[in-house]
């Protein structure tokens, strides 16, 4: 069951993701043929609802993904199993979750305009 | 071609041994088999391994060979050598027994875990469901019906090394020509048993049964439909 | 230490899927950090894109994105064999079109580089 749950969570996760990383990677590459610099970068990004939306659901669908895959990695490679690795993955996960959201929130989030 | 001989080398001992070397004839149309056969009974009459049928039916022959699995009565020995000889080891993923021999009983528990048993749905005394040969479910049957369960995959597997509750590829193979089998008692149960730590969630798709079952099934593919098989039945709330 | 027996492309694909992912796994919390930056300030930021373009930096960069596109790529590959309908025939197939997916997307990177 639970091993079903996860392979729900990883696979619908990726599924999601697929799309997300394309665009991703399509203004990674514009943004370097661009030659943006920071500050062009957070004039396009500040108080835009929609790229929040955008990363914020990219943050969320890594923060499942990427622990589960890391969770599979440990039990086949390290022969760590049980409570120990679930937790710590699952605290990773966590980890990402918060540190993703509050990269968006910095980038996108802060009220429009400021410092810029 | 008598003329010729090839070198072989063949592991003798349980987990800790060494690699014998032989020098044997090489015939036309020889197999691996065939060599190991000759070796057992003209230089090394203590030598353990297994066959029974030589024709490719009973699944029993299998052994690695030059770091491949193998059914070695129906690999011919042209095939596996180019310029090199031969090297003949036990399965792998299996608890080795004596030089060739492994011993197959976590496989076959492995086949329990996952339900690879028929459970019957009616008694012998009522009439034998038909099921048409086009149907679609009896074509899936079909299509994985034929493994020899010569253990090729399971020691071709990664996940098997791996993962030591990954009940493996041939036992999911089995698993899903139930879970497809409208004879089948309990196919509700098959799908919750391969849910479980180690079923089919735990392959990786790698595709190494495929690439080795030496009688051509898919197991991975199989693997997948089961994946699918388990989400709806997970979504549907029926998988507890 | 790759065995004979895992000599196929599909087990190169799950290897390289794995690798990738941890690499990503283990980059993003830096990543986050350094984007976090922005809190305290455009200058900060700017700060650290501009210690990123130094070009040691710039190839650790480059190579991540790369790592992204190869781990979108033996993702889709996965997804496709365990949800679409295929037979033997395309398998193969499946291997190219991983595979020339992340061509192009190498091709994409150098003509941008
Ligand atoms: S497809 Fe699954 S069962 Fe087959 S070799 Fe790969 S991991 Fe093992
Ligand atoms: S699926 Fe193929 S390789 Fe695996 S046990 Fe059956 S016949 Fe052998
Ligand atoms: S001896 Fe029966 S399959 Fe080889």
């Amino acid at each position: 069951m639970i091993e079903a749950r996860l392979y729900l969570l990883q696979r619908g996760s990726a599924i999601l993701l697929a799309p997300l990383v394309l665009i991703h990677l399509g203004l990674i590459l514009y943004a370097i043929g661009d030659g943006l610099s920071a500050a062009e970068i957070l004039e396009r990004t500040r108080g835009n609802l929609g790229w929040a939306a955008f990363y914020g659901l990219f943050v969320l669908a890594v923060a499942v993904h990427a622990p589960i895959g890391l969770r599979n990695l440990a039990r086949e490679w390290l022969a760590w199993r049980g409570r120990s690795v679930d937790a710590t993955t699952l605290a990773f996960g966590l980890v990402l979750l918060a540190l993703g959201l509050r990269a968006v929130w910095a980038v996108i989030g802060v009220g429009a305009g400021d410092g810029a | 071609m008598t003329d010729e001989t090839l070198t072989v080398e063949i592991w003798r001992g349980k987990d800790t041994g060494r690699f014998e070397t032989y020098q044997v004839p090489h015939r036309k149309s020889q197999t691996i088999l065939d060599v190991v056969t000759w070796i057992q009974r003209n230089r090394e009459p203590a030598l353990a391994y297994r066959f029974a049928c030589r024709v490719g039916m009973c699944g029993s022959c299998a052994m690695t060979v030059n770091g491949r699995p193998r059914w070695t009565c129906r690999t011919h020995v042209s095939k596996i050598v180019g310029s090199g000889g031969v090297r003949i080891e036990p399965l792998r993923n299996l608890p080795r027994i004596k030089d060739l021999v492994t011993d197959m009983t976590p496989f076959f528990e492995k086949w329990q875990a996952a339900r690879g048993r028929f459970e019957p749905s009616a008694t012998r005394s009522e009439p034998m469901a038909s099921i048409p040969s086009d149907d679609p479910e009896r074509r899936i049957v079909d299509a994985g019906i034929e493994c020899i369960n010569c253990g090729v995959c399971h020691a071709a597997c990664d996940v098997v090394t791996w993962n030591p509750d990954y009940v493996g590829p041939a036992a999911l193979n089995r698993a899903w020509t139930l879970a497809n089998d409208q004879r089948d008692g309990d196919r509700a149960g098959v799908l919750k048993a391969v849910s479980e730590v180690g079923g089919c969630h735990a392959c990786h798709t790698h595709g190494s049964c495929v690439e080795h079952c030496p009688v051509g099934l898919n197991p991975t593919a199989g693997i997948a439909g089961l994946k699918r098989m388990t989400l709806s039945a997970l979504l549907k709330g029926s998988l507890s | 230490m790759i065995r004979r027996a895992q000599r196929h492309l599909g087990f190169f694909a799950a290897l390289g899927h794995r690798l990738s992912g941890l690499f990503l796994a283990l980059f993003l919390p830096a990543h986050f950090l350094v984007l976090g930056l922005a809190l305290e300030g455009d200058a900060a930021l700017e700060g650290a894109i501009r210690w990123s373009d130094q070009p040691l930096v710039k190839m650790a960069e480059w190579g991540l994105v790369v790592l992204l596109t190869l781990h979108l790529s033996f993702g889709l590959r996965v997804l496709v064999l365990e949800f679409m309908p295929w037979r033997d025939s395309r398998k193969a197939m499946i291997g190219l079109g991983a595979a020339a997916s992340l061509v192009v997307g190498l091709l994409f990177l150098f003509n941008l580089g």
